[in-house]
């Protein structure tokens, strides 16, 4: 199957009175049609970077430097901003961490939603406000029909993620981007979300991106999964793989700092140091000064995504064809 | 930033925590017991507003008679969603506010009574805080020097420009970062640096207890397991006692003795850690468990919970969770169900009493 998504080289860059910052330095992957990819990785990785530059959202001065976006084979890193428009909403959608900031406080939610989808589909105003009215009851809003006419500031946290949902759904896009969806949800509320973002994608057809730092929320939702450090990829493969076989020394080091429900463990494995900024990448691969395992090539060249087990993992312990000390 | 220095190297001069080093006390005497601490806000409409506009008065019972006792070394986490009252305790425990109803004794005597007296500085000296967001509690115009010496100057604790340097060197250390940090200011440091810049400043005093209210909610997964291990081994090497207080339970798990889990301003479950994750007993503490992703289950299909808390301005009748509990009845409608020990754990919950669930 034809990839949905295709991100190949895409580097995004800042530039600021102290010299040019790189922060997505040479980033591939791809999403197929109806999959779930996980994009994980600390503050500063770059995640959310990587969402915004595919929806074309990156905020100036930040640019696409090279690289390209292909979304159903046709570039869209290079539209003018007018295509750009029209491709956001109804082929890609986006979910934010705050519900509240993605809506208009002063309109009701009855009209955000008419609007995207008039904007975006064929259809008169009944229409529309039919299908809004379809869209709030499949994403559980209940009274759906009286509700439409409420202003964001009468709905609670998740109930307005999940009005959120439905706008990112109303024009029937291929790709959902959501950017750390239930962040700023209590956990009860987040288990809703995520089973409902999972279930309503599914029965559109659509594919998501899901940016989050909680790797339990990536465990639970995605098929596949990215690991990011420092404006790179780590490592990229299925889900269970990467969690249970972990092929990056990062990855390694993340899952087992992770304090779960099950392990009895007195202290929790830790990295110790912090990932570096963005003007301070060391030469090679970034993770290396706090890797437990780098060795000189590490310090010299910085590694590809090399294939890793079930995985492909940015790291020199897996060039097939060299050797690697024990 | 190297990690946590070893045991011997605590900068603690030497007999001056004598009776707290080494390894917790037995649990004998509770050094922290709240019993029925409440805390209520008028969050009414002004004055004029309620004559002109018939409006009642509003209270908001953001902490309803909550008791829990905390032995000398230990810790005790307080769980729940946002809107519980967790907060609340936190800030009624260091003395930010004053309890509408109940009382918070520190070792034997009466805080709150104490705080309002001459007494107030020696045990504020004695009980620290350290806050959620590390960007926000710390001055940023302010170099680490002054906001770790701040404590010691205001309690008198050291004097002379050299001997407070010395010591906040130390205190730097005992966190894990450099003496020479103390020369830099806050937003030269990470999120995880920062966060070990609030618990040296919350150590400068010496204090036997500290609050700690989110502590590692604003961090990142790998630094959180840094400042997790550092906050255990600063309890393990000095005897602290800990409130901690978290909405993430694999954290909670993780770190505490003892759990009270609080829904709508009040304790619905206080148990021993391990009884509490293995056999939970009320209704929404099996929820809560039932709602944390599992990092070891992909894919796994659950059945999410049902509802939103409530609103605390109008919270419902009889048990506060009987609109999301799928053992409500009539009983738990009417009659609101206190706090009582049943079959060796502190639960309120009428199903659990009745052998129901």
């Amino acid at each position: 199957m034809a990839p949905l998504l295709q991100v190949r080289d895409l580097v995004v860059e800042f530039p600021t009175r102290r010299g040019t910052l790189r922060a997505l330095d040479r980033i591939s992957f791809e999403i197929a049609p109806g999959e779930i990819l996980g994009v994980v990785g600390e503050s500063g990785a770059g995640k959310s970077l990587t969402g915004a530059a595919i929806i074309g959202l990156l905020e100036p001065p930040g640019r696409i430097a090279s690289g390209e976006v292909l979304l159903e084979g046709e570039r869209i890193d290079k539209l003018p901003f007018e295509r750009l428009r029209h491709i956001r909403g109804r082929k890609i959608g986006a979910i934010f961490q705050d519900p509240l900031t993605s809506l208009n406080p002063l309109y009701t939610i009855g009209r955000q939603l008419t609007e995207t989808i008039q904007a975006h589909l064929p259809v008169d105003r009944t229409e529309a406000r039919r299908r809004a009215i379809a869209l709030l009851e499949e994403t559980g809003i209940p009274a759906a029909a009286q509700r439409i006419d409420h202003y964001p500031h009468q709905f609670s946290g998740g109930m307005r993620q999940r009005v959120v949902i439905a706008l990112a759904l109303a024009a029937e896009p291929r790709l959902v981007v959501a950017d750390e969806p239930t962040t700023a949800l209590d956990v009860s509320i987040q288990a809703q979300i995520i089973q409902l973002l999972k279930r309503i994608c599914r029965e559109h057809g659509a594919a998501v991106m899901l940016i989050t730092h909680d790797m339990g929320v990536i465990a639970e939702t995605c098929d596949r999964v990215a690991v990011m450090y420092a404006g790179r990829l780590a490592e990229v493969g299925p889900v269970h793989e990467v969690i249970h076989q972990p092929a990056h020394p990062y990855t390694t080091g993340l899952m087992a700092s992770i304090p779960d429900m099950e392990s009895e463990r007195e202290r929790l494995a830790q990295i110790d140091g912090a990932m570096p900024r963005l003007n301070a990448i060391p030469p090679g691969c970034a993770y290396n000064p706090r890797c437990p395992r780098a060795f000189g090539r590490c310090t010299r060249e910085r590694p590809e995504l090399l294939a890793a087990g079930a995985t492909r993992a940015a790291c020199w312990l897996h060039d097939a064809s060299a050797q690697v000390p024990a | 930033m190297s990690s946590v220095l070893p045991l011997d190297s605590l900068p603690f001069p030497a007999g001056e925590r004598a009776g707290a080093r080494g390894a917790p006390l037995a649990a004998s005497t509770p050094l922290v017991q709240a019993t029925d601490l409440a805390k209520t806000f008028d969050v009414s409409a002004p004055w004029l507003n309620r004559v002109l506009e018939r409006k009642p008065r509003q209270l908001l019972h953001a902490v309803d008679g909550v008791s829990f006792a905390i032995a000398k070394g230990r810790t005790l986490a307080l769980v729940g969603e946002s809107g519980c009252g967790k907060s609340t305790v936190a800030r009624l425990l260091v003395g930010l506010y004053a309890p509408t109803r109940g009382s918070f004794a520190f070792d034997g005597q009466d805080a709150h009574a104490a705080f309002r007296s001459a007494q107030g500085r020696q045990l504020r000296r004695r009980i620290q805080m350290i806050f959620q967001d590390p960007y926000a509690s710390l001055n940023p115009r302010w170099k680490v020097q002054d906001i770790v010496a701040e404590p010691l100057k205001e309690h008198g604790l050291v004097t002379g420009a050299a001997a407070l340097r010395e010591r906040v060197g130390e205190l730097l250390s005992s966190v894990g970062l450099a003496a020479q940090d103390a020369a830099r200011y806050p937003h030269q440091f990470s999120g995880g640096q920062r966060q070990r810049i609030s618990i040296a400043r919350a150590l400068a005093t010496h204090p036997d207890f500290l609050v700690c209210d989110e502590p590692t909610s604003a961090l990142d997964v790998s630094v959180q397991a840094q400042v997790l291990n550092l906050m255990k081994d600063l309890q393990r090497r000095l005897g602290l006692t800990y409130l901690f207080i978290s909405h993430n339970l694999a954290v909670v798990r993780h770190v505490s003795d003892e759990v009270g889990v609080m829904y709508l301003g009040r304790l619905v479950e206080l148990a021993d850690r391990q009884q509490l994750f293995a056999q939970p007993r009320h209704p929404y503490t099996r929820m809560l468990l039932d709602a944390i992703p599992k990092m070891h289950d992909t894919g796994r299909a659950r059945t999410p919970v049902q509802g939103e808390v409530p609103n605390p301005l109008n919270p419902p009748s009889g048990c506060a969770f009987h609109p999301r509990c799928p053992h409500a009845d009539a009983r738990c409608r009417a009659e609101r169900p206190v706090l009582q020990e049943i079959r060796g754990v502190r639960v309120a919950c009428h199903a659990v009493e009745e052998g129901r669930v």
